[in-house]
């Protein structure tokens, strides 16, 4: 099966780098939103030494790690945005013939090479932030923050799935779910603390952002966990990933089986 | 003329009534977390901050989120479209000024956007935070009017960087570029009179706080007509700007095919 996306995946590369002049516009576009997520983070951190707990440096870092998880996770399923253009205009009958799993076909439709461009520029500022942290490097916190950008990665690529799901019921609702998916990501980069306890819970268990980056981060620079959590809660990133993976594939196959088409 | 194509403005928008609802959804949930991240600052800082407390600030965030989508602080490409496919040469064979007739319909589309994209975001925030707002009717006056200028000059800037299709074609790097400067310095993100103060000098150099920042505190009653004035000011000198660099792009100007 990953023969396929590899033969997609080499397609996409070759036509999105044919015009170099316009791929490098497009990179440097997407790292604004690197730079407008740094400066956004500045201001907020401009009139208090800390926020949440959190310092700016540390601030900086669960964002950052956010950043990178979402850039992985919009490069590969970030055109699960289109489902509903599929879907409207009819051509989605033409991917439940082909013999291979629809999701993956959708995934294979776009690899958006511009996202690399934030990736990057996410990693950089990762790099820096942990570099001058000053924490005594275990291996245990290298694979955590490997783990970290993995597992962000997957959750984020859960939302789009579950939020393209969702869409089989909406035709016209993308831009509702998509707030939850943005909003999701928003709320992933200040420090979960800050949230009145309905809207905690909302971006800890339903939708898992502060999973993303923040219990990790507290966990890594060895600060308090929130009330109520052991401290090695920021391992637990896999778990959350599972879960909303879990809902996302079972929304999904329940999205799928839905489908009627709309016929002519 | 000019009330025809305000009214063509309202009416070319007020088609898209679920997409307005739906945008006005993304704006509450992005109130919500903005409006909890500036209580914490608030909290934070000791209970008051350059002239907000608690509720103001709050306010400050749910007033910004109504705004969004009036005032149109995303971007806006009609222009930069036209010039790359040659539309434009339709627009250069109207009898009305191109910069004057987009204006009003962009008027007209923020008439329009006030009560599905302004009044969601209010309803939310006085149900979960609460709004400090004025008491008297005079806030209210002056803020509309606010309001009103702040989407002209919203437009100018648009239509500004719109013109660099002219000499670029490709609008992506002007309008990430704009994208990402206005949207810290209007005060979108936090009060401007919570920058620091070279970022609040440079912000003050720009039209962007008068975008945002600007009209906000007109309405929460912060300032009054002198806020007006200078934003008028802006909007003159860009608007001025806006002519003179459509004439010098559409001297440079090329349509093809025939």
């Amino acid at each position: 099966m990953v023969e396929p996306y590899l033969v997609l995946a080499r397609m996409h590369v070759r036509a999105q780098t044919a015009y170099r002049g316009s791929f490098a516009i497009e990179v440097l576009a997407s790292v604004g939103a690197t730079v407008s997520g740094v400066c956004e983070m500045y201001v907020v951190f401009a009139s208090v030494p800390a926020l949440g707990g959190l310092t700016l440096r540390a601030a900086l870092l669960v964002f950052a790690l956010g950043h990178v998880s979402m850039s992985l996770a919009d490069l590969f399923f970030g055109h699960l945005d289109a489902l509903p253009g599929y879907l409207r205009s009819g051509a989605f009958d033409a991917f439940l013939l082909r013999p291979l799993p629809v999701l993956f076909q959708l995934i294979g439709a776009e690899l958006s090479l511009r996202r690399l461009g934030r990736t990057v520029a996410g990693s950089v500022l990762a790099t820096a932030v942990l570099a001058g942290i000053g924490i005594r490097w275990t291996p245990a916190d290298v694979g955590l923050v490997a783990l970290t950008v993995l597992c962000g990665a997957a959750i984020f690529a859960a939302l789009f799935t579950a939020a393209a799901a969702v869409q089989f019921w909406l035709v016209d609702g993308a831009e509702v779910t998509a707030s939850f998916v943005y909003g999701g990501q928003y709320a992933s980069q200040f420090p979960a603390s800050v949230y009145p306890g309905p809207l905690r819970t909302l971006f800890t268990f339903v939708v898992p952002a502060a999973f993303v980056a923040y219990l990790p981060v507290l966990t890594l620079l060895r600060l308090p966990p929130p009330p109520g959590l052991p401290p090695w809660i920021g391992w637990c990133t896999p778990l959350a990933a599972a879960g909303a993976w879990a809902i996302a594939l079972l929304g999904w196959r329940a999205g799928l089986r839905r489908y009627t088409g709309t016929g002519s | 003329m000019w009330p025809t194509l305000f009214a063509l403005g309202f009416r070319r928008w007020s088609a898209y009534r679920t997409a307005a609802l739906a945008g006005a959804f993304t704006n509450c949930v992005f109130g919500l977390i903005r409006s909890a991240v500036l209580i914490a600052v608030v909290g934070t800082a000791g209970g008051a901050l350059a002239g907000y407390d608690r509720a103001t600030a709050a306010t400050y965030v749910w007033l910004g989120q109504a705004l969004i989508g009036p005032v149109q602080l995303f971007g806006w490409n009609e222009l930069a479209q036209r010039v790359r496919t040659g539309d434009i040469a339709i627009d250069l064979a109207r009898p009305a000024d191109p910069m004057l007739t987009y204006l009003a319909a962009d008027l007209g589309r923020a008439t329009f956007a006030l009560l599905p994209r302004g009044l969601p975001p209010l309803v939310v925030g006085a149900l979960v935070t609460g709004l400090a707002l004025p008491h008297t009717p005079a806030p209210y006056a002056l803020g509309l009017a606010s309001v009103a200028l702040a989407t002209a000059l919203s437009f100018a800037c648009r239509w500004l960087v719109n013109l660099s299709a002219f000499w670029l074609l490709d609008l992506r790097g002007p309008m990430t570029l704009y994208l990402v400067v206005s949207g810290v310095l209007c005060g979108l993100v936090v009060p401007v009179h919570w920058f620091p103060g070279w970022l609040a000098a440079i912000a003050a150099a720009t039209p962007f706080p008068s975008m945002m920042q600007a009209p906000t505190d007109v309405l929460m009653g912060r300032s009054g007509a002198q806020t007006l004035v200078v934003q008028a000011l802006w909007l003159a000198g860009l608007l001025g700007l806006g002519r003179a660099g459509f004439a010098l792009g559409t001297r440079r100007l090329v349509i093809q095919g025939g």
